[in-house]
């Protein structure tokens, strides 16, 4: 880390670390299990370009847990955050924890992710907080890039063959239960959203409904029936078994060797 | 050899090159964003091309090691993200030494968001020229390549495959 990045310079606010904890783990939960795909692509160049959406997401995992370790007081780095927390401390949404199934379900999940996230940097590029609008600003065009890669692939497996799409609609269908758990929200948001650091989800949610309802459309895909059950723990750190899993290949070599550098 | 002012500082970081691209100085690319010397010492503000660039810490490093070897201390650098890299940033001679290099030089931005409407992933590819035979008659083969500022393209007049240094 660059030098000086530790030291504090505000007070601890917990509501706002706990919001950008929220982003950080889910950018970074999501890009491990990205990375998993490395060398297991389909073809050569979507295996590069599942390996670039990870390391996109590990870099926007980067950004946010510098400014979380200066937000929640506790000056801690990146490397800290990431390789020394235990799940519980984990406050990623459910959806981006699963294990990878197919690569339908892959990239239906990338789609859900980047629809959500598209949106919601763009409003954060006017947050209150200067280093927050910052990150927003520099990420929204590369989640660009993340959008324009999974709709395709939608519309390339959903309007393919009747193989293709019966597994991209049963990975639309295993994925929508986690979906409103992006947009829920928890008792400390109102605060942030009246101090202006945060949106709406509502606001989010409108963005990333209109996504949803043209690109499903587009693909022959049925949207789920309204109304579902939707699972909620992620941002209280109630999380599903598989994250321990992750969580121990990705963090076994920097708690073998602590402070290891190479 | 004392090296005290902000101009000898600013000739020290022009020697610094992308690792991943060495064809181009970080000076070249636009990812300087301040340079400040008081006392003796510098401070140099860095940004990266893509938030997740892989190159940042080494980039940290060479620029931190040339100005010390030329006499600044002590010397700071730090990676920030305002105002965020465009391709923009990158200067017309960097272009030329892109494209001498072999990978297609960026667009200018405005003329990429100018061309754009609608959804994301029904926009039609550009079309990138070719850097070997400077041929407008070629396809898209992938947004993503080897590094993140970098796609990859196929040229229908020569064949040959190239990268672009994605307008962004």
């Amino acid at each position: 880390m660059p030098d000086g990045a530790s030291q504090l310079t505000t007070p601890a606010d917990f509501a706002f670390a706990g919001y950008l904890a929220r982003l950080a783990d889910s950018h970074l939960v999501l890009g491990h299990r990205l990375s998993e795909w490395c060398g297991h692509g389909p073809v050569l160049e979507e295996d590069l370009a599942l390996t670039n959406l990870a390391l996109d997401c590990l870099g926007h995992a980067t950004v946010l847990l510098r400014l979380l370790g200066q937000a929640d007081g506790t000056g801690r780095d990146e490397d800290q955050l990431a390789y020394f927390r235990e799940a519980v401390e984990f406050r990623n949404v459910l959806l981006v924890e699963q294990p990878n199934g197919d690569f339908a379900r892959t990239i239906a999940r990338v789609f859900l992710f980047a629809a959500y996230a598209l949106p919601l940097y763009e409003q954060l590029q006017r947050s209150t907080d200067a280093a927050l609008a910052a990150a927003a600003t520099k990420f929204h065009p590369e989640l660009r890039y993340h959008l324009r890669h999974a709709a395709r692939w939608m519309l390339i497996l959903g309007d393919g063959t009747d193989e293709s799409h019966r597994r991209l609609q049963e990975a639309i269908d295993a994925w929508w239960p986690y979906t409103g758990e992006l947009f829920a929200l928890w008792p400390d948001d109102p605060a942030l959203i009246e101090r202006g650091l945060i949106p709406h989800p509502d606001r989010v949610r409108a963005a990333w409904e209109a996504t949803i309802t043209e690109v499903l459309g587009q693909a022959r895909l049925a949207r789920p029936v309204a109304g579902m059950h939707m699972l909620l723990g992620g941002p209280i750190g109630r999380h599903t078994e598989t994250l321990g899993y992750l969580l121990a290949e990705m963090q076994i070599v920097a708690r073998s060797f602590p402070g290891a550098s190479w | 050899m004392p090296a005290r002012t902000t101009e000898d500082a600013w000739a020290v970081i022009a020697t610094v090159l992308d690792p991943e691209l060495p064809a181009l100085t970080i000076v070249d690319l636009g990812i300087v964003r301040s340079v400040a010397v008081a006392d003796g010492g510098v401070r140099v503000a860095i940004t990266p091309t893509f938030t997740a660039c892989p190159a940042m810490r080494v980039i940290e490093r060479d620029v931190a090691a040339k100005l010390r070897a030329a006499g600044f201390s002590p010397v700071t650098v730090e990676t920030v993200l305002a105002p965020a890299w465009t391709s923009d940033w990158m200067s017309d001679a960097a272009r030329a030494k892109l494209k001498a290099y072999g990978i297609a030089p960026p667009g200018r931005l405005s003329a990429l968001t100018a061309s754009r409407s609608g959804s994301p992933w029904l926009e039609r590819d550009r079309a990138v020229p070719c850097p070997r035979c400077d041929s407008a008659d070629t396809e898209s083969i992938s947004d993503f390549g080897s590094t993140p500022c970098k796609s990859l393209h196929r040229c229908r007049a020569c064949a040959e495959t190239f990268e672009h240094f994605k307008c962004h």
